[in-house]
């Protein structure tokens, strides 16, 4: 081959792969970036009053004096509002009952969207729930609720060939001529000083319990869930896996039944995941009966189960790239067959069987549907190990991160206001696994140092 | 093929003889014995003696099974699937593939240095020490004296005295071969058999071991397999020439390379073939 048309291809060749490499990196960034950037923003936002009022009042946290003195403030700030409204309210009872009527339905819903931005009214008795305690507590939030009180969107289905339109108008028109009247524009100048936004580092959103179905607080229980899922799957199939593993490489023959064990432990890593959870809940919850129902425990075997073929077949291909003549070496000072193995063969396969654990791990952390019928719900408290309660808290359900995505994007009562908390948790996720795969890079790296002398 | 009877034979041609072994003790036996890959016969019907305490070189071509008659005096070839023996094979009059025998306990006895030197990936302390450990010894000074004792037999403790806990795999080729050997002495062995031990080692390395092996003759048995002709004239005390599995010929190394009996040896050492 000419040297030209040999230098050419090695161009081509070299230039492919790096445009494939662009690639895949650009497509991750893309992937990744919105989940980061929006993840963040559960950690990093503009924090209202109404925020560091609810911190204080149901976690203790803040200075109590100084967020005392800006509640005085926004108050001062919100009176206009309220005593328009009051205003309004006397004006009227003047009124004649017809046109009293006419206002019935747009005041109250005036008032359910100033509820909903600036927090119960003083004076009020308190709301039972506590999403009705507080105003919007985030600055992003807030003008989304702003906007909601200052325009009244309603669909004009009028023309048959098309779907509903969406008509906003001003809400002010509603009230045109009346002591509401100046509010909207008072509400639009003044926003930031009845709430008074300020630059917060909320990362206790980690380590926080939920209040009142996500609304506020964080995701601990989610995030706990998670982490024992994970390491309950790890631990029942890591053992499981390796001596299979061990058992298969080192004292099965080649028999037609093990080759048949074989494809079996091959086919089980394509199963559905689904699958698995509906077996898992077949035979651990109804079949065993280890637990009476979803559970800690039932979940983890469940995962144990889905990550068993991934584990054995990393183990195996581990211990078979182990040099043959490391056995042969110990054999040869007397050493039995199994203790060969374990003092001299396993040590040496660690950085293979490592990897096989870390994706085992990264896999048992984001899977959702072993967990939906054996272990995951979506509102529970964080499980708590100590008071030696070991048993009962393994008998427990538990929240977790990849199932509760789910259920907060699709199922919550009010999935448009907690999105902060959605993306929160897929941050919390993906960085979890990207942890948990670093830290066993890592490990791996120092012991095949190690190994290599 | 040749009979050694050992009344006739007698340690000629190196000046040292050992002074604890008078007369010549068979230690390893081989009485037609034959090791079977499946359908293919690897060792042919040998038979002849191992001498106690002095060096015995197995030479040949590649293929003539010397290392598979090697590996089966330690049975290392039970680890390949398929392999059988026949006729029978003594160690210190004890048939090796007898019903009864403890393989773990025979392969203390009898060590083994391989062709490319394998030390565990560990540290230099923990390699010499593995084969004590199994014995059961844990006391750390005991370890450390036997340890010493280990690396000294194997001309290696000026060199490794200070670097104990660093990884084996870090050693010169050289080194390590000289590690494993420390490491097979360590229990104490009667037999130690050798498969090639220098044909991965640079001339340097091959003359230390060499010398090794001149110093460990007399304290024990040594079987040497080598494809080098010279090195099993310069080392050894008596040769068998296989070929094809055959035993060619068995007997005094200095008589077999300047007057063998039978004209395939001379063939071979002579460099007809090969």
């Amino acid at each position: 081959m000419h040297s030209t048309t040999r230098r050419l291809l090695d161009r081509a060749f070299s230039g492919l792969g790096i445009l494939s490499i662009t690639l895949m990196a650009g497509s991750l960034l893309v992937l990744l970036g919105p989940i980061l950037v929006r993840g963040a923003g559960a950690f990093v936002f503009r924090g209202t009053v109404e925020f560091r009022r609810m911190q204080l009042e149901r976690f203790e946290r803040g200075d109590r004096d100084a967020i005392q003195r800006e509640i005085a403030q926004t108050q001062t700030a919100r009176q206009p509002i309220y005593d328009a409204l009051a205003a309004f309210e006397r004006d009227l009872d003047a009124m004649d009952v017809g046109r009293r009527a006419s206002y019935r339905v747009p005041l109250r819903e005036l008032k359910d969207r100033l509820r909903d931005l600036l927090g119960p009214f003083p004076g009020e008795p308190r709301p039972a729930l506590p999403r009705d305690q507080y105003g919007q507590t985030r600055w992003d939030r807030a003008r989304v609720a702003l906007d909601r009180v200052l325009t009244r969107e309603t669909y004009d289905y009028s023309d048959p060939t098309r779907m509903g339109r969406m008509v906003r108008t001003p809400r002010g028109q509603d009230f045109a001529g009346t002591a509401l009247e100046p509010i909207f524009a008072e509400l639009q100048r003044n926003a930031a000083a009845m709430l008074r936004p300020r630059a917060t580092l909320y990362w206790r959103f980690l380590t926080d319990t939920s209040i009142d179905s996500h609304f506020f607080g964080g995701i601990w229980p989610e995030v706990l869930g998670t982490l024992y899922l994970t390491l309950g799957a790890m631990l029942f199939a890591l053992p499981m896996g390796v001596i299979s593993a061990i058992y298969l490489v080192e004292y099965a023959g080649e028999s037609r039944a093990i080759s048949l064990l074989r494809t079996f432990v091959s086919t089980l890593a394509g199963v559905p995941s689904i699958v698995f959870g509906l077996f898992g809940l077949a035979f651990f919850i109804n079949g065993l009966h280890v637990t009476h129902g979803k559970s800690l425990l039932a979940g983890s075997l469940t995962l144990a189960l889905l990550v068993l073929p991934t584990v054995i077949r990393a183990s195996e291909e581990a211990i078979r790239s182990v040099p043959q003549t490391y056995k042969e070496a110990a054999l040869s000072v007397g050493a039995s067959k199994w203790r060969a193995i374990v003092s001299v063969v396993l040590p040496a396969s660690l950085p293979g069987i490592l990897t096989g654990v870390v994706i085992s791990m990264g896999r048992a952390a984001g899977e959702t549907a072993p967990i939906i019928f054996t272990a995951a719900v979506s509102v529970g408290k964080a499980l708590d190990f100590g008071k030696l309660q070991f048993w009962k808290t393994l008998a427990e359900p538990t929240p977790a991160l990849p199932w509760n995505i789910y259920n907060l994007a699709t199922e919550h009562e009010a999935v448009n206001e907690i999105r902060h908390v959605q993306f929160g948790m897929v941050f919390t996720l993906v960085a979890l696994v990207l942890l948990l795969n670093a830290a066993a890079i890592v490990l791996r790296a120092r012991i095949a140092r190690k190994l290599k002398g | 093929m040749a009979e050694v009877g050992f009344e006739r034979v007698m340690p000629v041609g190196r000046d040292e003889v050992p002074e604890n072994a008078p007369e010549l003790a068979p230690h390893i036996a081989a009485q037609d014995f034959s090791v079977f890959y499946g359908a293919n016969e690897a060792v042919r019907r040998v038979t002849f003696s191992v001498p106690a305490r002095l060096v015995t070189a197995v030479i040949g071509p590649s293929g003539c099974g010397k290392s598979t008659y090697l590996r089966a005096i330690n049975r290392m070839n039970d680890l390949i699937p398929g392999c059988r023996v026949g006729g029978r094979l003594l160690f210190d009059g004890r048939d090796i593939y007898g019903p009864q025998v403890d393989v773990a306990a025979l392969r203390q006895r009898v060590g083994m240095v391989f062709q490319k030197p394998n030390p565990f990936p560990k540290s230099v302390f923990d390699n010499i020490a593995y084969g004590p450990r199994i014995l059961g010894i844990a006391d750390r000074r005991r370890l450390s004296e036997i340890v010493e004792r280990s690396l000294n037999r194997a001309a290696l403790w000026d060199e490794m005295k200070d670097r104990l806990n660093d990884n084996a795999l870090g050693l010169s080729g050289g080194q390590q071969q000289r590690l494993c050997i420390a490491r097979a002495l360590a229990v104490d062995p009667d037999v130690l058999l050798m498969d090639e031990p220098t044909s991965a080692l640079d001339p340097r390395s091959t003359t230390r071991i060499e010398d090794l092996i001149g110093e460990l003759r007399g304290q024990y048995t040594i079987c040497i397999v080598t494809h080098n002709m010279q090195q099993a004239a310069r080392v050894s005390d008596f040769t068998a020439f296989l070929y094809e599995g055959w035993l060619v010929e068995f007997g005094v190394t200095r008589q077999l390379f300047t007057k063998p009996r039978e004209k395939q040896t001379e063939d071979y050492i002579t460099g007809r073939f090969g």
